[in-house]
């Protein structure tokens, strides 16, 4: 078995072709990787049209002058916005692809702003957004980046009215200083104007006029301060209305980019171990050399597990390299190195006997290197829908053809090893062990009839 | 090629070969022997079963139903299509074989078989930069390595040129002359003529004649001096 292992390796470095797309694949792959999870995606450009006269951006709240240029920030904090002079500039950039799409400040969106705050029965100020809808993928990019920096300016904004409102309400209720139109008031507020008709009631005599008109307005009073205290907790209710909790039920949530990079171990990992099997099992054949090993120099069942093990002896360090190579950009805890180790090595194993299935099937390289295309491809993407995202109906059969095939549980078990997510390690190495067993049966029963 | 060192013990027998593939039966009780020293040709049409006939000699399909006296490591075997790795070297596939074969030094049995084939000065090109007639001189010296009693030979000229022939035919007459027992198979009757002591003829997976060439000519009659004449008249007597 070993001789047969080293003539594949032989065989495997007399290909530099094949051995450098082995190293490169998985390096390039981490590389790109790395990048797009360390950098992130690129501002989108917006045209910011501001009508509003020079000057004219803040207004008044009570005794406080709020400027709109600060919550217009909110705005911008995602896009790279394109400041222009007019709403024709806008348009044309637009329309020209300069920009994905204009937000429109009007001249009257401060007033508009200050009278809804007074209860003035205006309607609030109206932003005006263009966007192209010639390319559908940048129409929904534009739509959904400029409505969720609304959506966070109007939190802001609407965030601080509350603190506004809350805070004259506290005036109301406790007393204190009030600033108006530059001039300072001592408001007296409910509980001392409760308090000091109390000592005004001591002084009447009881059951007089007098003093039931009194006590009627200290229980006003009362009444009042009861239901004002509670106003801080109804206008943050009003100001923020859905309150979330997250509960985990069950398993270790992954963040994004760690799941990204264990998607991409496992597709690297099955490429090269399925292709490589697939192949140098196929190779056999197609040098007839086949007939000639497996009369009485090894056996058939020999030969499949030394391809197996070719696969894993190539895939697990390359795929190995790779994890190096994003190690770079995203942090990794090497501390787990031997629980990496463990599940690269039994996803090659995985992979490698889906590969020999596929070679024995196949019998000559071509053929198989497509099939084990065709076949891995789909298999990957099936294994990654997530819940909810199909038919209920739909994601069982998902989930039960995944089952059948190693992508799903090497998927689970890279991400056990690096990130501590459920399943745990054990039980997707198991599920491997099972279906390498069930494809090197497949593919003995492929060999029985080739010569 | 008769040689002084066959005898009468069988290097190889075969008994009541049935070999069939689904209903359709591809050898029917085939039954052949070949001693030691001798040169055995097995002849016949297309899809007589001669390649299925020398493949279950070999071990690499078992028969439906017969005996087969030798086991298949005991069988030096060559493909008809060189069965060796075109990215080896000379020297790395005969290695290799000879490792996995367990002979007691690869090494020396390699030096030796490189001398013996006349492939030492290639020794360490790769398989894929060789002609048709050296890559065909390696699959034999593969099958050689465990110096076994009988070599299996399937179609082995018919990739080769006329000096290249030559050469092959004078390496098997030095391997007969040394005891083993050579059968091949081969579409050109004339060489079977030529190069065998004995003709095993096949048709349509069935044994129509067992016996020299000269016998065959005289079971037909005719001109002597045409065995291919006298091989297709046998053929046609015989409704084939």
């Amino acid at each position: 078995m070993r001789w047969l292992l080293l003539k594949d390796l032989q065989i495997l470095r007399r290909s530099p072709f094949l051995v450098a797309l082995l190293i490169a694949y998985p390096l390039v792959i981490s590389v790109l990787i790395g990048l797009a999870l360390s950098r992130g995606p690129d501002k989108p450009k917006v045209a910011i049209v501001n009508e509003l006269a020079p000057g004219d951006s803040s207004f008044t709240v009570g005794s406080q002058r709020l400027d709109v240029a600060k919550y217009a920030n909110e705005l911008f904090k995602s896009v790279d916005p394109v400041y222009v002079d007019s709403r024709e500039q806008a348009i044309g950039k637009v329309r020209d692809g300069e920009v994905l799409g204009a937000l429109i400040v009007p001249a009257d969106a401060t007033k508009r702003l200050q009278d809804a705050i007074n209860l003035a029965g205006t309607k609030p100020p109206t932003l005006e957004v263009l966007y192209n809808v010639d390319d559908p993928l940048r129409t929904q990019i534009a739509e959904s980046t400029i409505k969720s920096r609304l959506a966070d300016a109007n939190k802001a904004l609407a965030g601080t009215l509350t603190k506004l409102a809350g805070k004259y309400l506290q005036v109301l209720l406790k007393g204190g200083d009030f600033s108006l139109l530059g001039q300072k008031f001592d408001v007296l507020g409910l509980e001392r104007s409760k308090a000091q008709l109390e000592d005004v009631l001591r002084t009447l005599p009881p059951g007089s006029k007098e003093a039931a008109q009194v006590k009627a307005v200290i229980d006003f009073s009362q009444l009042a301060i009861d239901n004002l205290g509670l106003s801080n907790n109804v206008l943050a209710a009003v100001g923020q209305p859905l309150q979330v909790k997250r509960t985990v039920v069950s398993g270790h949530k992954t963040p994004l980019d760690a799941f990204a990079v264990a998607v991409s171990v496992t597709v690297s990992l099955m490429f090269v171990a399925v292709l490589l099997a697939s192949g140098m099992l196929a190779l056999e054949q197609e040098e007839h050399a086949f007939g000639r090993l497996v009369r009485g120099l090894v056996s058939r069942l020999g030969l499949l597990g030394e391809k197996v093990g070719l696969a894993a002896v190539c895939a697990v360090p390359a795929t190995l390299v790779m994890l190096c190579g994003i190690g770079i950009f995203v942090h990794l805890d090497w501390g787990r190195f031997a629980l990496w180790l463990a599940a690269l090595t039994g996803g090659a194993l995985g992979f490698g006997a889906l590969g020999v299935a596929i070679g024995a099937l196949a019998r000559d390289v071509r053929a198989a290197s497509l099939l084990a295309f065709l076949l891995t491809l789909p298999i990957a993407f099936l294994a990654i829908v997530p819940a909810g995202s199909v038919a209920h109906t739909l994601y069982d059969v998902i989930r039960a053809v995944s089952a059948l095939f190693p992508f799903r549980p090497a998927l689970q078990a890279v991400n056990a090893a690096l990130n501590s997510a459920s399943p745990s390690l054990p039980l997707p190495l198991v599920h491997l062990g099972v279906l390498a067993a069930a494809y090197l049966a497949l593919a003995r029963v492929a060999l029985a009839r080739a010569r | 090629m008769t040689t002084a060192a066959a005898n009468d013990a069988p290097a190889i027998a075969a008994g009541d070969l049935v070999k069939r593939y689904g209903r359709r039966e591809a050898l029917r009780g085939v039954s052949f022997v070949a001693g030691a020293g001798e040169v055995v040709a097995v002849i016949g049409p297309n899809g007589a079963g001669k390649t299925t006939l020398l493949s279950i000699l070999a071990g690499i399909q078992p028969p439906t139903s017969g005996t087969v006296s030798r086991e298949p490591r005991e069988v030096g075997w060559v493909p008809q299509s060189p069965a060796v790795y075109r990215k080896l070297s000379v020297a790395e596939n005969l290695r290799l074989f000879a490792r996995l074969e367990k002979v007691g030094d690869p090494e020396a049995v390699v030096t030796a078989m490189l001398e013996q084939t006349g492939l030492a000065e290639r020794a360490d090109d790769e398989l894929g930069e060789l002609s048709g007639g050296n890559r065909q001189r390696v699959n034999i010296a593969v099958g050689l390595l465990a110096d076994p009693p009988v070599l299996l030979l399937d179609e082995p000229s018919s990739s080769l040129d006329p000096r290249q022939r030559e050469r092959l035919w004078e390496f098997i007459g030095a391997l007969a002359a040394g005891g083993t027992a050579v059968v091949f198979s081969t579409h050109n009757v004339g060489e079977a003529e030529r190069y065998a002591d004995r003709v095993l003829v096949l048709a349509d997976g069935e044994a129509l004649f067992t016996g020299s060439p000269g016998g065959l000519e005289a079971l037909v009659g005719g001109d002597p001096r045409d065995f291919e004449a006298a091989f297709v008249r046998f053929l046609h007597e015989r409704g084939h």
